[in-house]
């Protein structure tokens, strides 16, 4: 029953890393129907940051959660900075033209970001500093269940629900919610659609950062490829949960964060990303709109 | 003077966007910081100018004169019989001449050059005739050279059976992958291939009893003529004129395919699904055809590849792979057959030549396909369609 618990919890902490990412996706495709294959490269860019800033404050003495803080500060002020230059040169230029032109755009952005990492950093692993500190209460507990997973799930769970509020209860989600629906009709209506794009892009940018400063201090290493497999299976928990849905990408992130971590514990850990993926595979065959998406009827 | 500051401005962007990767290197072991500030200054003044040429194509693109209506040359020398014998003749003895004059290392490298012609001309059925993204290529290739390299191993099967073999199972497991996942939408369809690319790839690097795992297979024999052994450059010579068989045909397959009733409807099927299936076009079997018959090069190329090498492991199937013959298509120009055989040779043979930048390949691999999407959408080579021409008489 332990071990049960064990896997539970390791899944609840991916689950929450993969939402943190998924959420960008599907924000983003909500918004302009593209699949930003670049996210998860933005994932790994905050990651890159967060480690160069804290090596450095760390250098100059600065100890425990300030280290954290303003690591993750500086990164997710970077990866909102390379969302935003992204939208701007490798898919505003193409709006309007054919579904295929972004999505190959976007590969190549991908593999552009790769290497770009690559090239300026290095393409060995990097050891990243637990930045996240044991806490005192959670000492009984942190054989199933440690300090770091703990701050992953809170944070995650914090940046759900003021994610949640924002296109609630602000003008701008009010904006993102119109563009989704219908951009023409939104930009009738007086909306500025490049600006509300954009600020798609920086929020899910953002998130994404969060989770890769948390995921890279919880694992405790990091290199120019995370991103790649992590943003794939971020993408597998937006569509799990049914694409454009931000509860949605969520509870599919969860939902695959469970099937690996029952999947490894269970049967074979040798096979974790081969679970994930035939997870996609059956989901779009047998329920291609998710969980909780809608099904869209195509017209002529 | 507006451009200036916005050049200024966008230098300056980059010079912040950029500084803490390009700039900052630590050490965490030793702990010790190198700045690169010289990076920076790179990074900067190369922004400015590039900015500058991103403005006039910008411009250009924008201010594009309407498509002139003649046929260009390119698609001349395909379609005419008048351009094509003597350009043909020209590439053969050319190429067929080729290994007498340069070293082995260059006939291998054209080998390689042109299984990509033949693998982009696979993955151009697929993604440029039609218009299903499939980014999990490189599974198919594996395929066809575990089959030869499995085949061979337990049942001595040699290269001239194991060829349509593998092309057959090539064709099968794309049957069988297209089945399921063909319903999707494109850029679902996208992210399944891409899954189903990566799932083989992982079981041939689990599964140790069935593929040897990540250590590979190695000594697969290289192909025979009836029974005669060959000694290594002989070996290489040969499959160097296989390979230019195999591209011609390919080359002679696709140009027939393109023309066909299912080219056709391959073409009708990527602009518009909903107009196909009014018209009476079956939508499954048309995709399934172009999948397996995509697939069909890719496991040929297989067991080229493992008979070529001698040596095959998992490592060598990788989303990179994918994405360079990808890149390949995307760049020649997508559906284009001469677009695609250009692509192949310039993407293989030019990294070559420039050994100095290969570490820069990637780099520029996947700039170079931001910028084609953005500029020139159609590739270096676009293919133009087939259209009946209405002159006014008299």
């Amino acid at each position: 029953m332990e071990y049960f618990f064990e896997l539970f919890l390791g899944g609840l902490t991916r689950g929450s890393i993969y939402a943190l990412i998924a959420l960008g996706y599907t924000m983003v495709y909500g918004i302009i129907e593209l699949i930003n294959f670049a996210h998860g490269e933005i994932y790994m860019i905050g990651a890159f940051t967060a480690l160069i800033v804290a090596s450095l404050l760390t250098m100059a003495g600065l100890k425990g959660l300030a280290v954290l803080a303003l690591a993750m500060v500086v990164a997710v002020i970077y990866a909102g900075a390379y969302g935003f230059t992204l939208e701007k040169v490798a898919y505003k230029p193409l709006r309007g033209a054919s579904r295929l032109s972004p999505l190959i755009s976007a590969i190549g952005m991908s593999i552009f970001l790769q290497n770009y990492v690559l090239l300026a950093q290095t393409s060995d692993f990097l050891p990243f500093p637990s930045l996240i500190p044991n806490f005192g209460f959670m000492e009984p507990y942190e054989h199933i269940f440690s300090s770091s997973e703990l701050v992953i799930v809170l944070v995650t769970a914090t940046s759900m629900v003021v994610l949640t509020c924002l296109i609630k209860f602000t003008r701008m989600g009010k904006a993102m919610r119109a563009t989704a629906q219908d951009r023409t009709m939104a930009m009738l209506a007086g909306i500025n659609i490049n600006r509300v794009i954009s600020t798609t892009f920086v929020i899910g940018s953002c998130l994404a950062a969060v989770g890769g400063v948390l995921i890279a201090s919880h694992i405790g290493q990091i290199n120019f490829y995370i991103g790649f497999i992590a943003g794939i299976k971020a993408f597998t928990a937006a569509v799990l949960g049914g694409i454009g849905s931000v509860p949605g990408a969520v509870l599919g992130s969860l939902v695959l964060g469970w099937t690996e971590s029952f999947a490894t514990g269970y049967v074979s850990s040798d096979y974790e990303d081969v679970f994930a993926f035939l997870l996609l595979v059956l989901i779009l065959i047998f329920r291609p709109e998710g969980i909780l998406g809608k099904s869209k009827v195509n017209k002529v | 003077m507006k451009d200036l500051k916005q050049s200024l401005f966008l230098s300056i962007w980059f010079m912040l966007l950029t500084f803490p990767l390009m700039v900052i290197r630590v050490n965490t072991m030793e702990k010790t910081v190198h700045w690169r500030w010289t990076n920076m200054i790179i990074v900067g003044v190369a922004v400015f100018f590039l900015s500058y040429i991103w403005r006039y194509f910008m411009v250009r693109k924008e201010n594009k004169p309407a498509a002139t209506d003649s046929i260009p040359w390119n698609q001349r020398l395909l379609s005419e019989r008048k351009f094509f014998i003597p350009f043909i003749t020209a590439v053969l003895i050319f190429s067929l001449s080729f290994p007498l004059f340069v070293s082995e290392y260059r006939v291998n490298v054209l080998i390689t050059a042109m299984m990509y012609v033949v693998l982009g001309l696979g993955l151009n059925i697929v993604v440029g005739l039609a218009g299903l993204l499939d980014l999990g290529y490189v599974a198919f290739y594996a395929v066809g050279a575990y089959t030869y390299a499995l085949l061979n191993m337990h049942f001595g099967v040699g290269f001239w059976i194991a060829l349509p073999a593998g092309a057959l199972i090539g064709a099968i497991f794309g049957i069988l992958l297209g089945i399921p996942v063909l319903r999707l939408r494109g850029d679902y369809l996208a992210i399944v291939t891409l899954g189903f690319g990566e799932i083989i790839r992982l079981i041939l690097e689990n599964w140790s009893d069935f593929s040897m795992g990540p250590s590979g297979i190695a000594n697969i024999p290289k192909p025979t003529i009836i029974g005669f052994e060959l000694t290594r450059s002989q070996g290489i010579l040969f499959i160097y004129y296989l390979m230019i068989a195999l591209a011609i045909f390919t080359i002679f397959v696709v140009n027939r395919l393109q023309d066909s009733r299912l080219g056709r409807s391959w073409l009708a099927l990527r602009e518009d699904e909903i107009v196909c299936q009014v018209m009476g076009i079956d939508r499954m079997r048309t995709k399934l055809a172009a999948f397996a018959l995509g697939a069909t090069w890719a496991g040929m190329m297989g067991v080229i590849f493992a008979a070529k090498t001698a040596f095959i492991n998992p490592a060598s199937f990788t989303f990179l792979e994918s994405a360079i013959i990808l890149s390949i298509v995307v760049l020649g120009g997508m559906g284009s057959i001469l677009g695609v055989i250009l692509g192949a040779l310039v993407l293989i043979l030019l990294p070559e030549e420039l050994r100095a930048f290969s570490q820069y390949r990637m780099l520029i691999f996947g700039a170079a396909m931001v910028l084609m999407m953005v500029f020139r959408p159609q590739g270096i080579i676009s293919n133009v369609r087939r259209s009946y021409e209405y002159h006014e008489t008299g």
